[in-house]
């Protein structure tokens, strides 16, 4: 939380290999990231990478074959015939289908609320000023760290009362509280949104919603993509929640690997199989926009 | 409070004061839809945790509250199954976080030399962060498997016995740590890669004229520099410990975590008292013993770092 300043940065580090090809810097520049790495480094760094993805592998490799070829010795290493039949039996067994569809109406609600509600926020406490604004500001920021998990037995509770157990607005709307995500915001906007340009539109005589939606947001636009991008894979991955508040009959994906897991199925291929299927959107995301989530996370970091 | 400035002292006819009171107001429209689902869904049950936890309430009957006062802490000190949580948590906390940083903070130093490839080992590192507590746990509950599972075989043609990841207590709490270390560490080599790479070049150039190697660098330029970045992984991390729950939950599927809750947390705990026999109530004392724990790591953890720092300034 003290890293909440982002320190200046040298432009160095960003542009060096963008070519992938680094020109060999001159012997006199000391700075530490600016030496190579040498073989050792990439050595470890493989060794990092494989015990990274090896899991993935090897969820493929159990998901394609039967139950009988994992309890073999040697066990089978490489991927076999059986994809298909597993994931029936998984579409039977667990309502996978139902579970991806209802996740990615959570997620995707979750993701444009918080998103939205996070740049109102952000652009307010960045950009305009009243009264208790640094009060506020701080109660977010303050709370920021506090585990959602702490407040579960009252907000189930809550909607036990409201007999929204078993429904996904009960999963969307403690979905869209985010104090990340209205810091995120704030910090974004503070830095890449000029005073002048919302004073030029002041003069003009536009009001501030015609600011926000006509000079904010396309300004907020990439940031307010990260987080989107972060939001998303984060309501996707959400466990605790849902399984307190859905169950078997309105699964989200977590949900339904809870179920897989729980000791009603046996066969491991076929709960692999669903492990594949619940994985796999958010892998594809990340095949997709994995260079923007790392930056993401790292712009993240150094804004606190 | 700009305004104040600009609106003139002469006559305000009732429309311009209206068109001011408006844009003093609008700023709260703006931040309103957060603060409003905050305190509804964020702030309200955390505090009225407390409340609910001097109750005694059934998950059943959830409107239906009966007074017990502090019965439910002291029924908490005096169930043994509470402390071997609160141990568990501890040690798997310990197990899970330390490696994970102490590996993170070495790659990231790799990462941050010029490096082909660099983009690439970014994004595999991140890879584990993006799959679910519960894609991960599954995958990796096969892999400990005590018969089948790949880690005995590897371990096998090693010459090592086949190890019992579920029932032993220390075995079991390393194959539930490694999840942790598995979905966390490419994280936190980011977040110490970003860190690193805010330490102005300057430090390393002047240590450089100074005839510093690259250890003496790391040593004296790079770790000081990430001192605000390691206490904030620190922190992040210890929160996270305190309330880990899909691991030891999916590991083998059960509530108890292992058959004789050798490996359950304080978050299954209370998942177990909640959900597992319906006792709201305690699971709600529970939830706040973990809020104390969380605000008591992270005080502890500001003040060594404080003190550490304010021991450099003075030497």
């Amino acid at each position: 939380m003290t890293v909440l300043a982002p320190p200046p940065r040298s432009g160095a580090p960003a542009k060096d290999t963008a070519a992938g090809r680094p020109s060999r810097p001159s012997r006199s520049t000391g700075a530490g990231r600016q030496h190579h790495g040498g073989r050792l480094a990439h050595a470890i760094l493989i060794v990092a990478v494989l015990f990274s993805a090896f899991p993935f592998y090897w969820t493929i490799v159990a998901a394609t074959r039967s139950n009988a070829d994992l309890a073999q010795t040697p066990p089978s290493l490489l991927p076999g015939p059986n994809l298909l039949p597993n994931i029936r039996a998984v579409l039977e067994e667990a309502d996978i289908g139902k579970a991806l569809l209802n996740s990615l109406i959570v997620s995707g609600s979750v993701t444009v609320g918080t998103v939205l509600c996070s740049t109102l926020a952000g652009f307010a406490f960045a950009k305009l000023r009243f009264r208790g604004r640094g009060a506020l500001l701080a109660v977010t920021v303050g709370t920021m760290m506090i585990p959602p998990q702490l407040g579960v037995i009252p907000l189930f509770m809550m909607i036990a009362e409201l007999q929204w157990v078993n429904q996904l607005q009960a999963v969307i709307l403690p979905g869209l509280v985010s104090a990340f995500g209205v810091f995120f915001m704030r910090q974004y906007l503070v830095q890449s949104l000029p005073d002048e340009l919302i004073e030029a539109g002041r003069v003009d005589g536009a009001s501030t919603a015609r600011i926000f939606w006509s000079i904010v947001v396309p300004v907020a636009r990439p940031g307010m993509a990260v987080l989107g991008m972060l939001t998303f894979m984060a309501s996707w991955n959400d466990f605790f929640w849902p399984i307190v508040a859905l169950s078997s009959q309105e699964p989200t994906v977590q949900v339904a690997l809870r179920q897989l897991g729980g000791g009603y199925v046996n066969d491991q291929s076929v709960i692999m199989a669903g492990t594949l299927l619940g994985t796999l959107p958010v892998l594809l995301v990340f095949g997709l926009l994995g260079r923007q989530i790392v930056g993401g996370i790292m712009q993240g970091a150094v804004k606190g | 409070m700009t305004l104040h400035a600009t609106a003139p002292p002469a006559v305000r006819t009732r429309a311009e004061r209206r068109a001011r009171a408006r844009r003093r107001l609008t700023p709260y429209a703006y931040v309103a839809p957060f603060f409003a689902l905050f305190a509804a869904f964020g702030l309200f049950p955390l505090l009225y945790t407390a409340y609910v936890s001097l109750y005694r309430v059934e998950l059943q009957t959830p409107g239906e509250m009966e007074w017990r006062g502090l019965d439910n802490y002291t029924a908490l000190l005096g169930d043994e199954f509470f402390w071997t949580a609160l141990r568990n948590t501890f040690t798997i906390g310990v197990i899970s976080t330390v490696p994970q940083l102490l590996m993170a903070l070495g790659l990231a130093h790799l990462l941050n030399y010029r490096l082909r490839a660099r983009a690439f080992y970014r994004v595999a590192m991140l890879l584990p962060y993006a799959t679910s507590v519960a894609a991960a746990t599954l995958v990796f509950a096969q892999l400990f498997g005590r018969d089948f599972g790949l880690i005995n075989w590897v371990l096998g043609l090693a010459g090592i016995h086949p190890v019992d990841w579920q029932s032993g207590t220390w075995s079991s709490q390393i194959a539930v740590s490694t999840i942790v270390i598995w979905r966390w560490t490419g994280y936190n080599t980011l977040i110490y890669l970003a860190g690193m790479q805010s330490v102005p070049a300057e430090l390393y150039e002047a240590a450089a004229i100074d005839g510093a190697s690259r250890r003496q660098q790391f040593l004296h330029v790079t770790l000081p520099g990430l001192r605000p970045t390691i206490v904030f992984t620190v922190v992040v991390s210890t929160i996270g410990a305190t309330q880990l729950f899909g691991e030891p939950l999916l590991y083998e599927g059960k509530i108890t975590g292992g058959i004789s809750h050798q490996y359950q947390t304080l978050g299954l705990y209370m998942y177990e008292q909640g959900w597992g026999y319906f006792h709201l109530g305690r699971a709600a004392a529970i939830a706040w013993v973990m809020f104390s724990l969380i605000v008591l790591l992270v005080g502890v953890n500001a003040a060594l770092a404080r003190r550490r720092k304010l021991q450099e300034a003075s030497r």
